[in-house]
């Protein structure tokens, strides 16, 4: 058990900078998971932690200690790979047990915990006798998850694990993979690019962009208000409709390049008249109104079931929006549809920088 | 195939046998030769098997030619099963551990040593005899076994051959026994080790034959009878002046010495072809 | 080339190249510069003193009319048995691509001539050709034909050729047999659909397909031929009769260990060297052409 600090981690090769100094404090026991798309430093800042990748800058202390220097092994921690990295010729047994062997721990014990740790992934004593290409993509899975548990430690660090599986049993995994790391209480820190496997696992979630933490909070802060263009689009599936957009005269509301005027609920303080910003609406926060002031005419509909997905444009410059509607809706191209959008839900973002304003 | 025309089965299988007799028929002559009385092989062809079979390799094994030196068969064999042998297990040991150091190790020269060894992928040895005949006289290695077997130890392809390997293991099996708090030398024996067996037997099965029929080398290096090997003692039993040409005894000779390496391909048929494949990448 | 994590260790790595960098150094790149410089110098008959003469070692052996010859020889030798092999192993190769039945016998009795040291190759195909007992001597003799290629050079040529030949058919077949496998059984089967008999199908398709194949095999049959036969030679003809047989690698041999002219033989060590340099050049540049296996 221990808490987890990393202070303005930074990670170039050569010249070329790829983590620009990240902070992060990863509370005893919590679910952090780092999320961005490929290439945004993620697996990098993973690796450093665990002590694959050399620290370029700052500092990672894993409990009291710093571990910048020291090996992989001496950092008290367990990983598990994408793609399991099982060792091929040993059984499930051993290779399990490696790492506790290397450790000199008593036979006996190793006998103990590799067991306990079957017992948990539900791995019979058949399946600890076999070879990593007798199993299935899910079970080579809970071995690599089990050759973490017996570990002990203080920490488990997961690449991408589920990114392997097939889509029925990713979503299986990962309700495991989030229930284990609640009954057994280990500070865990997880690596995705997978939005939705973010969301429902993490207790927080760190969005990493090009090197560069975006934001860092609860999967509901991150949905509900958005630091930046970037997250907002990045959170959320069918993703936040993003709009050219003014500040309008009054300096309180904000106007769509068609005239479709919003108030905005966090006021003036921001609004210089007239300044260039991105309106961000989720889709589902679309609301149909007769009344409504904004005309969305029909493109496409992509029924769901449980949802409806309408693709429209938006106005007399026809911007593409997405909204999603409740339940089956009967709708065709062509159709026109009112509409409006509860000021709360309206996020205005900075158009030059993406930041979020009020 | 496409078509199912009979007589395209049958040309196709008679080419196939034609192509056996072919590679079956010297042997099968030269084995026939060895059952057979000297008298009855110099001067006519014998078509089956005669009743000398036990004699004749009795004799050459425990004394060998007389008219030839004399040296026994079983002398012969032994140096060459021992050349073979040094040539396989010293080249697998060196290239393995030489390639482990230069694919996961980084260090500075790495790449001037990659060169040098593989400078040495280029040259047989034939095309160097001269001087490294020199350098082995210079070191007192002539009539030694370890003249016979070092200087073809010198050789980049096997390196090479688990450079390859080594380069398609997933990178995260490291990482892993890194995190397990294995140390590379641990690596090495419990993980890299057993993953390379099927490289090493087909490597094992080149380098044998590889060994075994080195003609050139030893041919250079030995002067003492005591050491021939088996293939170029063959040749000293061909031109033997004044004598009566023992043929029976001298294809008995040439099939003891294709023996040990045409059973190590019969009975590692598949780590053969991998080892040949491979080597050649 | 090098794995992204790498164990970091100050004196390891070096204990582990250590005995290649060793055992090459001593016995290849020492002895390589050697007939290097060698190949410069001329040495007076007792090696007491030697004297620089730039490439005077060269224009010697090039002005040697029997070097002329010898290469001359190589060439025939060499295109002569690669030609041979390369052909009687695709033809065989093709045929065992369509056998079903019985294809992994016939395969495992093919591959058996690789086995054979070439100097045994060469003592069993002497023995076949032997005037006094040999069976296609013999045979040859009862046609007619007076075989006897202790003083013919034709003669002797053909022997080391099909000799050489032999062996290495079994190489060229396990090559040709992976090229042929490697090609997709759907582009014979649509071929076989467009209106293509078999001999049209091999020559429009398969053959262009083989094309790396055959074109690597090219390559180290030529290498084999020019290096890998000493054995052939020495063990059959000695380079005789008349130095008919007399290739370059067996001349090296016997200026320099029979001969013992130090210079020369240097000198025809260095060609022969070019030669391996420049056919392994010609083959890396090809390299990535080459079918996959």
């Amino acid at each position: 058990m221990a808490e987890v600090s990393l202070r303005d981690v930074r990670k170039s090769y050569g010249d070329t900078a790829v983590i620009h100094g990240v902070d992060c404090a990863i509370a005893d026991g919590e679910f952090l998971v780092v999320v961005g798309p490929s290439g945004c430093g993620k697996s990098t800042l993973l690796r450093m932690i665990a002590g694959l990748e050399v620290i370029t800058g700052g500092e990672v202390s894993i409990g009291d200690r710093v571990v910048n220097e020291l090996e992989p092994a001496e950092r008290d921690i367990a990983m598990v790979f994408q793609n399991y990295a099982l060792y091929p010729h040993m059984t499930v047994f051993d290779n399990m047990a490696y790492g506790l062997k290397i450790r000199k721990i008593p036979k006996a014990e190793i006998d103990t915990r590799v067991r306990k740790a079957a017992a948990i992934l539900e791995l019979d004593d058949d399946m600890l006798r076999r070879k990593p290409r007798q199993l299935s993509g899910g079970q080579r899975q809970r071995v690599a998850m089990g050759r973490a548990i017996v570990r002990e430690p203080s920490v488990f660090l997961f690449d991408e694990p589920l990114s392997n599986l097939d889509a029925k049993l990713r979503v299986q995994m990962r309700i495991e993979i989030k229930k284990l790391q609640e009954t057994l209480g280990i500070t865990s820190v997880y690596v995705t690019h997978d939005q939705v496997e973010a969301m429902t696992l993490g207790h927080r979630l760190l969005v990493l962009n090009a090197g560069n933490v975006e934001q860092l909070g609860t999967p509901i802060t991150l949905y509900e208000r958005p630091a930046s263009t970037f997250v907002a689009g990045f959170i959320g599936s069918p993703a936040m409709n993003l709009m050219p957009a003014a500040i309008g005269v009054d300096g309180a509301s904000v106007a769509l390049p068609g005239g479709v005027a919003f108030t905005l609920a966090f006021g003036a303080q921001n609004g210089e008249p007239g300044r260039p910003v991105t309106l961000g609406v989720r889709p589902e926060h679309f609301e149909v109104d007769d009344s409504g002031a904004i005309t969305l005419t029909v493109t496409l509909v992509e029924q769901l079931g449980a949802d409806t997905i309408v693709h429209g444009a938006l106005g007399a410059d026809e911007f593409d929006v997405t909204i999603r509607m409740r339940g089956v809706v009967t709708i065709a191209p062509g159709e026109k549809l009112s509409l409006t959008v509860p000021s709360e839900h309206i996020h205005v973002f900075d158009r030059e920088t993406g930041k979020r304003l009020g | 195939m496409v078509e199912n025309r009979p007589y395209l089965t049958v040309l196709t299988h008679l080419i196939m046998v034609a192509g056996l007799l072919i590679v079956l028929f010297p042997i099968y002559v030269a084995f026939v030769a060895s059952t057979h009385l000297t008298e009855d092989v110099i001067s006519s062809v014998q078509p089956w098997f005669g009743d000398q079979l036990i004699e004749n390799y009795g004799t050459v094994l425990q004394s060998g030619k007389e008219n030839a030196g004399g040296v026994p068969v079983s002398i012969m064999m032994w140096n060459s099963t021992i050349m073979a042998l040094g040539i396989t297990v010293g080249k697998i040991a060196i290239s393995i551990i030489s390639a482990y150091a230069i694919v996961y190790f980084r260090f500075r020269f790495r790449m001037f040593f990659f060169w040098i060894i593989f400078l040495t992928l280029m040259l047989p040895v034939e095309v160097r005899i001269l001087p490294t005949y020199k350098v082995v006289a210079d070191l007192g290695l002539l009539d030694s076994y370890a003249g016979l077997t070092l200087p073809l130890i010198a050789s980049a392809t096997a390196t090479f051959l688990f450079r390859q390997f080594f380069l398609t293991v997933p990178e995260e099996l490291a990482e892993a026994a890194r995190v397990d708090g294995a140390g590379p030398i641990r690596f090495f024996i419990d993980i890299l080790l057993p993953l390379s067996r099927t490289n090493l037997a087909a490597l094992f099965v080149i380098l044998f034959i590889y060994g075994w029929n080195q003609y050139l080398w030893p041919l250079l290096i030995t002067t003492d009878t005591d050491m021939t090997t088996i293939v170029m003692g063959i040749q000293r039993m061909l031109f033997v002046a004044d004598a009566v040409p023992e043929w029976n005894l001298t294809m008995a000779t040439a099939i003891l010495a294709l023996l040990p390496p045409v059973v190590v391909v019969v009975v590692m048929q598949r780590q053969f072809v991998k080892g040949l494949i491979e080597t050649e990448k | 080339m090098l794995k992204r994590v790498t164990f970091r260790n100050s004196w390891l790595p070096y204990l582990l190249v250590g005995p290649q960098i060793i055992i090459t150094l001593v016995f290849f790149i020492w002895p390589a510069s050697q007939a290097l410089f060698q190949s410069v110098l001329i040495e007076d008959a007792f090696g007491l003193s030697s004297e620089f003469v730039w490439f005077d070692n060269f224009a010697d052996v090039f002005g040697d009319p029997s070097y002329l010859a010898s290469l001359q020889t190589t060439a025939v030798f060499s295109i002569a048995t690669t030609a041979l092999s390369l052909s009687t192993a695709l033809l065989l190769a093709v045929m065992a691509d369509r056998v079903i039945k019985g294809a992994s016998a016939y395969k495992m009795a093919l591959l058996l001539p690789y086995a054979v040291a070439p100097a045994v190759a060469g003592v069993l195909w002497l023995f076949m050709f032997n005037p006094a007992n040999g069976i296609l001597a013999l045979t040859l003799k009862g046609l007619g034909y007076d075989w006897n290629h202790i003083l013919n050079g034709g003669e002797a040529m053909l022997l080391v050729v099909i000799a050489a030949a032999w062996k290495q058919v079994a190489y060229n077949f396990l090559f040709f047999l992976a090229g042929l496998q490697a090609i997709p059984k759907s582009l014979i089967e649509a071929a076989a659909i467009d209106g293509a008999g078999p001999a049209k199908r091999f020559w429009t398709i398969i053959f262009p397909l083989l094309t790396p194949t055959t074109f690597f095999l090219l390559v180290v049959n030529v290498v084999y031929a020019f290096f890998d036969t000493f054995g052939i030679i020495h063990a059959v003809t000695g380079g005789g009769p008349y130095q008919s047989t007399e290739i370059l690698v067996y001349k090296v041999y016997s200026d320099g260990f029979v001969g013992l002219d130090l210079g020369g033989s240097s000198a025809q060590s260095v060609v022969l060297m070019a030669i391996v340099i420049a056919l392994t050049i010609f083959q890396f540049r090809y390299i990535e052409r080459r079918v996959e296996y």
